[in-house]
């Protein structure tokens, strides 16, 4: 009796604070209709907030892809001093505000910044262009690839890296032939996770886009935009494809929780 | 031959022989060229006192260290060090006299106050519904269950401008829930409590996913026995399941409360934004910036990471406690 009380109430809870705000973007994007909705999402100014939004992500998640699988390499394979440091320090875009993170790319690149003034005499537009968002983007999901990796590779060990070593393999076909294939759905799973932070930033591209319409903005910024507007219907639509890129992302993650025997397990009565 | 399979033999555990070790080693590099060859008269030397000299990590005939270290430094110091550094620069070089009254102005206070009061607030709440989430999505089997468990990560995978421009609507007088909670006289959208929810929303996850392994790798042997020693259930509940759980709890706790104090995007829709009323610190930051206040700016900047730097110091040393304390059950 008990347990479905808790159970009740736990479905409350989950139903008011997460499916409740969900369904509410679509249901506000379709508010005024599916035409109104196609238009908002063809307008010039939603397209290129898309597209940018896309190449930053392209440019974010790749760099940090290599970046995490070669911190992972370091860090599980050999034994060295400081090296819980260097997983901290990984860490640490993960406990820096958005808007720091931001903010700390502005004193670095911007008029008032370090390298400001030598970048823009040098013709460089970093801060209110295309490069500091993806410096930004850079930052702020720099560790997830990085953190699904290493307590893997730390799991699995060296043996089959050592093993292929000693049968002849050079260091390279280790890495291809034998690690690869083994983190590939930790892989997997965090540049999933990776993606869905690059292109739904909003506080550290905030600080730093200068939120020039048609130029700067990516999609979370263009919503803000059309929301300041009282242009309801079309922030919301735009925010309902942000919205499907979180569900898919979410239906990703679980299939691949299932492939791999994670998540929640079958005990429970 | 014999030296690599005896290498093979011995790679789980590390071959304390220096001797042998040195041998086998000779032989493997020469095998598998993963390093410039060394011709076989060129063996390492034996002697133990040449070993205690040896670098700061043990050998391993993995190849690729200094390559994949030597990168991660490399971004890792022109990603994060770098421009945190500048941040402390700017704030270390700005008149100690300023940073003072500027942190302690009325306005910051009253935002610093919004942000870390919401967000403690918000992480007590969800380290209770947290907890009992998880409880629930362990222990109990209902229709749903893995969908549920699926939709408890939305807050985290939701683009944080998605999430606030959707809670506001939610929230809002003429809102789904904001309606009939006007018709109760309680106000959420555009004020403080509306800051709240948005932080509840947030951080829901943290809590529940970090006790879930716990409370999976939590025996039901141990309730039974407590039970057969004559506990009831709530006592049960208090001197046993609590003190286990009560780490993951704390870390969960840390994590909510770590990032719904820095979170922006969700809360500026909701928040109404009044300064001095229901204005958050990282707001005031960009506003500040806005009006190239870089310096003041910088001040609550360094004022925030400092505290979230000690908010991650604190995270860890429970994470050890805790790994301590449970391996000393």
């Amino acid at each position: 009796m008990v347990r479905w009380i808790l159970i009740l109430i736990s479905l409350l809870f989950v139903g008011t604070f997460i499916v409740l705000p969900l369904v509410t973007v679509f249901a506000e994007a379709l508010r005024q209709g599916a035409r109104a909705y196609v238009a908002a999402l063809a307008d010039p100014d939603a397209l290129s907030a898309i597209g940018l939004t896309l190449t930053v992500a392209a440019i974010a998640v790749p760099l940090n892809l290599v970046f995490g699988v070669v911190a992972a390499w370091a860090i599980a394979k050999f034994e060295f001093r400081g090296k819980s440091l260097l997983i901290t320090l990984i860490d640490l875009p993960f406990s820096v505000s958005p808007v720091i993170s931001g903010l700390i790319y502005v004193l670095l690149f911007g008029l008032q910044g370090w390298l400001g003034p030598f970048l823009s005499e040098q013709g460089f537009k970093i801060i209110f262009a295309v490069p500091g968002i993806v410096l930004a983007t850079i930052f702020v999901t720099f560790p997830f690839v990085a953190r699904e990796l290493i307590p893997l590779m730390q799991e699995q060990g060296t043996d089959e890296e050592e093993a292929a070593l000693v049968l002849g393999a050079s260091g390279w076909q280790t890495f291809w032939r034998v690690t690869l294939p083994n983190i590939r759905w930790g892989l997997l799973y965090g540049v999933l996770l990776c993606n869905a932070r690059a292109m739904g930033e909003f506080g550290a591209v905030s600080v730093v886009s200068g939120h020039i319409r048609g130029l700067t903005n990516t999609m979370p910024l263009h919503v803000e935009i059309l929301y300041n507007e009282y242009n309801f219907v079309a922030s919301f639509a735009v925010a309902s494809l942000l919205a499907l890129l979180a569900l898919v992302t979410l239906s990703a993650k679980s299939a691949i929780e299932w492939k791999i025997g994670r998540g929640l397990k079958g005990r429970g009565h | 031959m014999t030296s690599s399979s005896a290498l093979l033999d011995h790679a789980p555990a590390r071959v304390h022989d220096p001797e042998r070790r040195a041998g086998a080693r000779v032989e493997t590099l020469a095998l598998t060229q993963a390093s410039p060859p060394i011709s076989a008269d060129e063996t390492p030397p034996r002697s133990p006192a040449v070993r205690a000299a040896v670098p700061w990590r043990p050998r391993s005939i993995i190849p690729g260290f200094g390559l994949t270290l030597g990168l991660t430094l490399a971004w890792l110091g022109l990603i994060v060090m770098l421009p945190l550094v500048a941040l402390f620069a700017r704030a270390a070089s700005l008149d100690a006299h300023r940073l003072i009254e500027t942190v302690l102005s009325d306005r910051v206070l009253a935002a610093l106050q919004l942000s870390f009061g919401a967000a403690l607030a918000a992480g007590l709440a969800n380290a209770v519904f947290g907890s009992l989430l998880a409880w629930v999505l362990v222990r109990y089997r209902f229709p749903g269950r893995r969908l549920v468990d699926a939709l408890i990560d939305v807050p985290f995978a939701l683009p944080t401008a998605v999430a606030g421009i959707a809670l506001t609507a939610l929230y809002a007088e003429n809102g789904w829930l904001g309606a009939p909670l006007a018709d109760l006289g309680i106000k959420v959208a555009f004020t403080p409590l509306g800051v709240f929810v948005a932080l509840v929303f947030i951080s829901l996850p943290f809590v529940v996913r970090t006790i879930e392994p716990v409370l999976e790798d939590l025996s039901p042997e141990i309730e039974e026995a407590a039970a057969c020693l004559g506990a009831s259930r709530w006592q049960t509940i208090r001197r046993v399941i609590i003190p286990i759980l009560f780490p993951a709890l704390a870390t969960g706790f840390a994590l909510a409360f770590a990032r719904a104090v820095g979170e922006y995007g969700s809360v500026i829709f909701i928040a109404g934004n009044l300064p001095m009323v229901s204005e958050i610190a990282p707001l005031l930051i960009v506003i500040k910036l806005e009006e190239y206040a870089y310096g003041e700016a910088t001040a609550v900047a360094a004022v925030m990471l400092l505290i979230s730097f000690a908010l991650l110091l604190a995270i860890n040393l429970l994470q050890r406690w805790s790994r301590r304390h449970m391996e000393r059950r």
